[in-house]
């Protein structure tokens, strides 16, 4: 009898601490409803430096690119220490939808038009959909338009052009630290010895972390596979911060690539990050986002 | 015993007409407005919940930060990485009560005003909160408006210098929600 009596008294506390519980937060009857949260924000641009990041331009928004490569910096004083030169590319990006954007691009250095395509086929996700992390292709291609000066070989549309294939494989691990490879194939219809490969494989990485809201460190390095390119080409290596200010992003960095489209920095870098730090460059990216397709809110 | 029997069952039943004083929503539209001369910002968010209990006045409101919606996709990705930080803070919640509360006639259409005071949690900040409410009763639903004002200081949203003139430090609130029976 006395173990019926504690077991019914255990009974009703269990169920007013049950109740005295749904009381307290009425909320939790609706139970949670599971939404797929992409992760966004994993760099700051859609560039690490001059790597494409693992980010698009957001749909609707295009993106105007202001880029500058200076002189090598170990020119000295007498040349501002590189600031009296630079090549220069101004770009157009645009977000056509949440996966994919489109760019076009112009380089002063061998007058060099580019274009792009950046497709994002995976995206980082918790919720409902999971998915650890981002993967896009990128699809470039780039013609010179220097006037042609080599006699012997005939000035066709075909001798001047690059393409660029690319994985873009990466994660935002933590809201400050982002990582991504980038398996790369460049192709070059045309290069100027026979040891130099068409095909160029490179490998690079590119990584950022935010110290501040607002300002990020990045770096990125490409590794080149050996024996493809021209003597005396090095691996790319950049470091750099962002620094966001509401429409704009600039990037500053210093860089042994002296050009921003992707044959260039993959294949046809040279300076050197020793001690003599020959043909390090400093660099910047604007970015300036103008809204051209605005989403539409009803109130 | 039989006795306990009884009394069990009376208190579930009591248990069932308690829940079925609550009303709910899941669609809830909150929005907030930054209006300066620079620049106006809003943000819409349509699926916040919201759970009013008849019984006792009681009201709770939580809505994803994520979730708001704005007209420029960077003004969205900056209110989540700078200003609300919404990784690490994702809800906002309302927690309160009807004032002086007299138990609402779902039944009879009409409409008050009431006040309503509890307490706001964003940002990893819980403030008090008292705004006036519009509660209208149509058909067996009750229809919630509320606009209130809350300072950002007040939530620890920092603006930076750059931008003091483009964002407001006082920010409009709009709550509508259409709450129905919830079973």
């Amino acid at each position: 009898m006395m173990f019926k009596n504690v077991l019914i008294a255990a009974t009703f506390l269990f169920l007013f601490s049950s109740l005295s519980a749904q009381e307290e937060d009425l909320l939790s009857l609706l139970g949670e409803t599971e939404t797929t949260d992409y992760t966004n924000a994993s760099f700051k641009t859609n560039r690490v430096i001059n790597l494409h990041s693992l980010e698009n331009t957001a749909s609707g928004v295009l993106d105007f690119k202001i880029s500058h490569r200076f002189n090598p910096i170990n020119n000295g004083i007498y040349d501002f220490f590189g600031l009296d030169g630079a090549n220069i590319r101004l770009g157009l990006d645009y977000g056509v939808n949440d996966v994919m954007m489109v760019g076009i691009g112009r380089s002063s250095f061998e007058k060099t038009i580019d274009g792009y395509i950046k497709y994002k086929f995976l995206r980082q996700a918790k919720g409902k959909k999971n998915m650890p992390v981002t993967a896009a292709l990128l699809l470039t291609s780039a013609v010179n338009t220097l006037k042609w000066t080599n006699p012997d070989i005939e000035d066709l549309l075909k001798n001047r052009l690059f393409y660029t294939s690319q994985l873009i494989l990466g994660r935002k691990f933590s809201e400050s630290f982002s990582l991504q490879l980038s398996p790369t194939l460049v192709h070059r219809n045309l290069v100027e010895t026979l040891a130099e490969k068409n095909d160029v494989f490179a490998l690079g990485i590119g990584t950022r972390y935010k110290i501040s809201k607002r300002i990020a460190i990045n770096g990125e390095y490409i590794y080149l596979l050996p024996d493809q390119v021209a003597n005396g080409v090095t691996n790319s290596l950049s470091v750099g911060v962002d620094i966001e200010t509401g429409g704009h992003v600039f990037q500053l960095h210093f860089s042994n690539s002296r050009s921003m489209i992707e044959k260039g920095f993959i294949a046809e870098s040279y300076g050197t990050w020793d001690s003599s730090l020959e043909g390090i460059h400093f660099g910047f990216n604007i970015s300036r986002v103008f809204t051209l397709k605005r989403k539409k809110l009803e109130n | 015993m039989r006795k306990f029997i009884i009394g069990f069952f009376l208190f579930f039943l009591g248990v069932q007409v308690m829940s079925a004083q609550k009303y709910f929503t899941k669609t809830g539209h909150i929005s907030f407005y930054s209006d300066t001369p620079l620049e106006k910002i809003e943000g819409h968010n349509k699926s916040s919940n919201c759970v009013l209990d008849v019984a006792t006045g009681k009201l709770e409101v939580a809505t994803l930060v994520k979730g708001f919606q704005f007209e420029k996709a960077l003004m969205q990705e900056h209110f989540n990485e700078n200003y609300m930080e919404s990784d690490k803070f994702p809800k906002a919640v309302f927690k309160g009560q009807i004032d002086n509360y007299s138990k609402l006639d779902i039944s009879k259409n009409g409409k008050v005003t009431v006040k309503v005071s509890g307490d706001l949690t964003m940002h990893g900040v819980t403030k008090k909160v008292t705004t006036d409410a519009v509660v209208s009763i149509n058909s067996g639903k009750i229809i919630a408006d509320a606009n209130f004002n809350v300072l950002l200081a007040d939530f620890n949203i920092k603006i930076p210098a750059l931008v003091k003139d483009q964002i407001a430090k006082s920010l409009k609130i709009k709550v509508a929600c259409t709450l129905e029976p919830l079973k």
